[in-house]
């Protein structure tokens, strides 16, 4: 099967990079799935995971917290402000922040940090999912 | 003349402060090695940027957004990048006084400037003298990651779009060499030279959902990066100022060591020829 390049790219550096046949992420308009051929295009991401299959085996998972994606006819990069694979996951960072967001969270006095907690907790389950594999 | 004993303890003294500075010249250069190597990672990310937002908004003229827009401006807003600890030569002085300068010369009162300090010298002396600071940030690691200054290019692009000041300009040491660093002023916000940054083809683009919805996501990451990447480029700077300040400083302890040895030795000499000849003095005086 045909393949293309993908390259997701943050502010530290490049996180990932390789061929693959497709490309599943999740945009905020809705589920997107990219094939080889597909139209130049943009569209800003949710924070979640991106998946890459290579053909045969498991495909590889990516936690992308926000950014877009950028189709070209020969190219896929995502930009993104921060973005994992699976084994590049601080587990214990990512169960840590999740349990603190909750707990701010719980405590509703202050109205001014709910947005940024409900954030914090969506990008660490986002993290914890792609690391146990399970999205 | 000085004593033996004097000069002696000046010498140690002086070893001792070349061995510290000789030290700290060795860490900057390390330290200097990974922030081009931080520097260099975000290349690809910026100009990757860069080139979608000049796409953008070349390609479709009818988009406007706040940020692409100039308005009257009643209240500018100055973004300072000092370092936290001084020994750096004249890297914070020249930014301080540049800024200081054009504050002077566009504002005439308090109400028509505010100051985001990022650094602790930065943040001191505009406190110092009594000056609007609205936001400041200490503490930076030497290599941060972007995570660590999101907060702060979060606050300085949501400012601009609450209309608390209607421009940003942004000051910092360009690295330009080990031993060359320019001083630079940068307009951030409103962005208006998106479209002489990048000359090359540019690619139309589906948009998904609409050009407007993605402008909204794209330009505060946009400017976001651009001060990041005036982060990455001020703490290149700033080790290579402390690397050639330090240098200098090496070199100045041994040209005192050499000129503090020649006194001792000349000293000593003068010595011994003086007990020489208080001795033949001595034997004389008895025959």
């Amino acid at each position: 099967m045909k393949t293309f390049k993908v390259s997701i790219v943050t502010p530290d550096g490049p996180a990932y990079e390789s061929d693959v046949e497709m490309v599943s992420a999740k945009a905020q308009s809705g589920e997107l799935g990219i094939l080889p051929g597909h139209i130049p295009m943009v569209a800003p991401l949710q924070v979640g995971a991106v998946r890459l299959n290579k053909g045969a085996g498991k495909p590889d998972l990516v936690a992308v917290s926000g950014g877009f994606l950028e189709v070209r006819p020969d190219q896929v990069t995502i930009l993104a402000q921060a973005a994992e694979t699976a084994e590049n996951i601080d587990i214990a960072r990512a169960k840590e922040a999740k349990s603190r967001a909750e707990s701010r969270l719980s405590n509703k006095q202050d109205n001014v940090d709910f947005k940024r907690a409900e954030l914090a907790l969506k990008r660490a389950v986002n993290r914890i999912n792609v690391y146990e594999g399970r999205v | 003349m000085a004593s033996l004993r004097d000069i002696k303890t000046r010498i140690t003294s002086t070893k001792k402060t070349s061995q510290i500075t000789k030290a700290m010249e060795m860490v900057s250069a390390s330290k200097l090695n990974r922030a081009e190597t931080n520097a260099k990672a975000f290349v690809p990310y910026m100009e990757k940027i860069q080139e979608v937002v000049a796409s953008i908004a070349l390609g479709s003229k009818d988009v406007t957004h706040p940020m692409l827009v100039s308005r009257p401006v009643k209240k500018t807003g100055y973004l300072v990048i000092t370092s936290d600890r001084g020994l750096a030569g004249a890297y914070n002085s020249s930014i301080l006084r540049l800024v200081s300068n054009k504050i002077k010369e566009r504002h005439s009162s308090k109400d028509e400037y505010v100051i985001i300090a990022v650094g602790r010298m930065g943040r001191d002396y505009f406190l110092h003298r009594g000056m609007n600071v609205a936001l400041d940030i200490v503490g930076l690691p030497d290599q941060p990651s972007f995570s660590d200054i999101k907060d702060i290019a979060n606050k300085a692009v949501s400012f601009f779009s609450e209309g608390m000041y209607d421009e940003l300009y942004m000051y910092y040491n360009h690295f330009v060499s080990a031993i060359q660093q320019d001083v630079t002023e940068k307009k951030v916000l409103p962005l208006t030279d998106i479209a002489t940054s990048s000359s090359q083809k540019l690619t139309a683009y589906e948009f998904e959902p609409a050009a407007e919805d993605i402008m909204e996501v794209l330009l505060p990451q946009y400017a976001e990066s651009l001060i990041y990447g005036a982060l990455l480029d001020g703490k290149a700077s700033e080790h290579a100022a402390r690397m050639s300040a330090m240098k200098t400083a090496t070199d100045n302890a041994k040209e005192l060591i050499d000129t503090l040895t020649l006194q001792y030795n000349r000293a000593r000499q003068a010595a011994i020829t003086q007990e020489i000849t208080e001795i033949v003095g001595g034997v004389a005086a008895l025959e």
